[in-house]
């Protein structure tokens, strides 16, 4: 059979179909069977747990891998496409969940370096012309000269969007788009692309795993789950309930767990006018003063890049403060093992593999990094017990239910939910905590995992643990916190209730206004 | 007019002679590293690349008769040496600081070993060009003969410096050393960039041999390069990854070279070999003033020697 060549870049979206798309990888099977249709001019939700493979099968649109059985039809035609290069020439164009841009180069850059057809020799004013013009037609508004890295996370995502629109691409494939944007900014931003949608200027495949996306934008949905189809149907036909069974296959085990009431306790983390650097010197966290007291969760609310990352950095004892204290239980804390162990404070980090990990070290000897210097794993006075790491190893892997091949696997070889499990068991595992500070604990991790993480945070306060909670998700925020700041650059500008609290309002302050 | 005439003023012109004919290799080598490191790369073997640069600008000139073939040689040979350590760091696990160890000390074992028999017999040089017409007195005139390499170090140093800036595939070779993860996703093959990068690197460095055996000091011994092709890794991080940078700081360390040498030349020798040991000093000195542990360094390829 002929199979006419794909138009020259196509001016409109065409429609797109995957057939029976199965991918393995070795024996592991990541997409089976999967098929889905996404007509032109639509907006369609790709959901999933974590794991569900709903990355995989995009990368399989994108060229990056090639499915191992079924077709994907383009325009009416089985298409090879083996490269992002022939994803770009059929219009199809991908925002990835981790940014691609080089942060060392500017907006205009970043736009003109993406464009497959940049001339060897760049004519700097013409392109700057080019761009400009661009972006009167653009959705949003970004500033050209400035250097990627000094974006905020916000506008870093929607030049992200805006590089898919200057390559012209009519089909696009959002990855988790708004994780990194208030509420108000995620509503604007696909607000902004659903317009287009509805003129017909674009198709829109998104995967996503808030309810709010699904009912508030999308057409149609596709849902996945451990690589099988698990159900489609129209957005309208359907409940927020429909969706969360599809997900979750009908079983919902974890129970939640109610927030017991109770008096607040003494005072057990105290910050007092601390400030601290980001790594190129520039003030990142402006004289914070917070209390958190026993049995309380505070949360701390804001867009990323406000000073979160370097706050808990230096709570957990990895940055230096450039001025202030923290003190805990009143007496001075500088987050020396020592200090960490008499006063049981406890750390969820974020991306814990980095912050909380050796990840060439195994699964058994990260769970006793915390107690691995005092009996019972240390003998006459300085022999580490391998049998007792291992023993210790095993039961927090049984009762986290950690998945890993042995206790002996380096724990850099988990899945990142594994990995976050591990360090949960490790920290709460003992139930001494009197402290814990958290951040963004849930990040990427699947429903069951979240509830469970949640379950266990509530059930430390409930246990007269005073928890810092640093997210991004204000819906957790909302659901754990009992009181809730928000944070500015650098600065707290903004402290309510969960019970009192109004999204736009909270949103309004994220934004820094 | 005698040579005492000009007195101190020969020590200024010697360290400005100085700061041009030392600062040469420097600043071919250093062109190169910051080449090869803006890829995201580290090639510390750019000392042995420089010998082999040096030894192979000599014998092929003593063979040929011809400096500048030697020249051009030495630039092939260094590519050659260039695409080892890229074969090298391009497989996983592969540290770069290791591998450059390695290739340092094969560049400089395998320049011993072959250019043993070129140590005594003289090679034809490359020709000066003498920018000392106007003057009357001959030192002025031998000390203002430049090296045609440190033209072509000038002309490769804003030639790069535009490179990086208006060019697709300097602008590719940035986004490679910042974030190969966003290279990829620009379907810029990371792999093929590290490689020309490197490999163009190490060609440049094998040119600054080609100076060092083929004009100053121009002869082939064992101990010509004296830790050069170390130090201009230091002040590629002095002139944070800026071509143009670089010529500046090459020259300041070429006129510390010359400090004890031109001392010398009126009379004063207290203190020569300390003197001699400014480049080293000046080294340390660099590192210690911009490197902090309290922020990163501004310009420094964001990938810059990790395995990503």
């Amino acid at each position: 059979m002929l199979i006419p060549p794909p138009p020259a870049r196509p001016s409109k979206p065409l429609p797109l179909e995957l057939v029976n798309v199965t991918k393995r990888f070795g024996t592991f099977v990541a997409n089976d069977n999967i098929s889905l249709k996404v007509p032109p001019g639509t907006f369609h939700a790709l959901l999933g747990e974590n794991g569900a493979g709903k990355s995989t099968l995009v990368k399989c649109v994108m060229g990056f891998h090639q499915a191992d059985e079924g077709n994907i039809v383009i325009d009416g035609h089985s298409r090879d496409i083996k490269s992002p290069y022939d994803a770009y020439q059929f219009g199809i164009g991908m925002v990835y969940q981790h940014f691609t841009l080089v942060p060392a180069m500017t907006v205009a850059e970043n736009l003109v370096l993406s464009r497959p057809d940049t001339p060897g020799i760049i004519n700097w004013k013409a392109e700057m012309e080019r761009l400009r013009t661009f972006m009167k037609t653009a959705p949003f508004q970004v500033d050209l000269e400035t250097p990627a890295a000094q974006l905020a996370a916000g506008q870093k995502q929607k030049v992200e969007i805006l590089k898919q629109l200057y390559l012209d691409s009519k089909f696009l494939i959002l990855d988790e788009p708004t994780s990194v944007l208030t509420p108000s900014e995620a509503d604007e931003v696909l607000g902004l692309i659903k317009e287009k949608v509805n003129l017909g200027d674009f198709s829109v495949l998104l995967i996503t795993h808030k309810f709010r996306e699904i009912f508030g934008f999308c057409d149609e949905i596709t849902v996945l789950r451990r690589g099988k189809f698990a159900g489609a149907g129209r957005v309208k036909d359907l409940t927020a309930d429909d969706v969360a069974a599809m997900m979750m296959g009908g079983r919902r085990e974890t129970k939640i767990v109610a927030k017991a009431a109770r008096e607040r306790g003494a005072p057990a983390l105290e910050l007092k006018g601390l400030c601290a650097n980001k790594d190129n010197g520039v003030p990142a966290v402006a004289d914070v003063n917070l209390t958190v007291h026993e049995g309380e969760v505070v949360g701390i609310a804001g867009v990323s890049g406000n000073g979160q990352r370097e706050l808990v950095e230096v709570l957990a004892g990895q940055r230096p403060a450039t001025s202030g204290e923290v003190r805990v239980h009143g007496e001075p804390y500088r987050a020396t093992r020592k200090e960490s162990n008499d006063h049981e404070v406890f750390l969820l980090p974020e991306e814990p593999l980095r912050n909380g990990c050796v990840p060439q070290m195994s699964v058994a000897e990260n769970l006793a990094l915390r107690s691995f210097d005092r009996a019972p794993m240390v003998r006459a006075g300085c022999l580490v017990s391998r049998g007792a790491i291992r023993k210790n190893g095993q039961e927090l892997i049984g009762r986290y239910s950690i998945k890993t091949r042995s206790p002996e696997t380096p724990i850099g070889e988990l899945s990142g939910g594994n990995v976050q499990r591990a360090v949960l068991a490790r920290e709460l595992g003992s139930g001494t905590a009197k402290v814990l500070i958290t951040a963004n604990p849930c990040f990427g991790l699947d429903f069951a995992a979240v509830e469970s993480i949640h379950a266990q945070i509530t059930e430390a306060r409930n246990r007269g643990v005073a928890v810092l909670l640093v997210s991004e998700d204000l819906d957790e925020l909302l659901a754990l916190a009992d009181r809730l700041l928000v944070i500015s650059h650098g600065e707290f500008v903004y402290e309510t209730t969960p019970s009192n609290a109004d999204i736009r309002t909270i949103g309004h302050h994220m934004a820094g206004h | 007019m005698n040579a005492e005439s000009i007195g101190w003023w020969g020590v200024v012109i010697g360290i400005l002679a100085g700061a041009v004919r030392g600062g040469t290799p420097f600043l071919l080598v250093s062109l190169g590293e910051c080449l090869t490191e803006k890829s995201g790369k580290i090639n510390l073997g750019l000392e042995g690349t420089l010998l082999v640069g040096a030894m192979t600008a000599y014998a092929v000139s003593y063979k040929t008769g011809n400096p500048w073939i030697g020249a051009t040689a030495a630039a092939g040979a260094g590519a050659a040496l260039g695409s080892i350590h890229a074969f090298l760091v391009s497989r996983p696990k592969v540290n770069d600081i290791a591998a450059g160890i390695a290739m340092l000390i094969f560049g400089s074992g395998l320049s011993f070993f072959l250019g043993k028999p070129f140590i005594q017999p003289s090679a034809p040089q490359l020709p000066g060009i003498p920018l000392g017409a106007w003057s009357s007195t001959p030192q002025i005139q031998a000390a203002l003969k430049f090296s045609p390499l440190f033209f072509l170090g000038v002309v490769v140093a804003f030639a790069m410096h535009w490179f990086f800036r208006t060019t697709r595939w300097g602008m590719q070779v940035r986004a490679v050393g910042d974030s190969p993860a966003a290279a990829r996703a620009m379907g810029i093959s990371v792999g093929r960039t590290r490689f020309l990068s490197i490999v163009g690197g190490s060609a440049l460095a094998g040119l600054g041999g080609a100076h060092l055996s083929l004009f100053y000091p121009g002869a082939w011994t064992e101990a010509i390069s004296s830790g050069q092709g170390l130090m201009a890794v230091a002040l590629v991080i002095f002139a944070r990854w800026n071509p143009k940078h670089c010529l500046y700081a090459s020259l300041v360390f070429g006129g510390a070279q010359a400090v004890g040498p031109s001392l010398q030349a009126v009379g004063i020798s207290t203190g020569y070999y300390l003197w001699n040991a400014s480049p080293y000093i000046l080294t340390l000195a660099v590192m210690v003033l911009t490197c902090s542990p309290r922020r990163t360094l501004i310009g420094a390829p964001g990938a810059l020697g990790s395995n990503a």
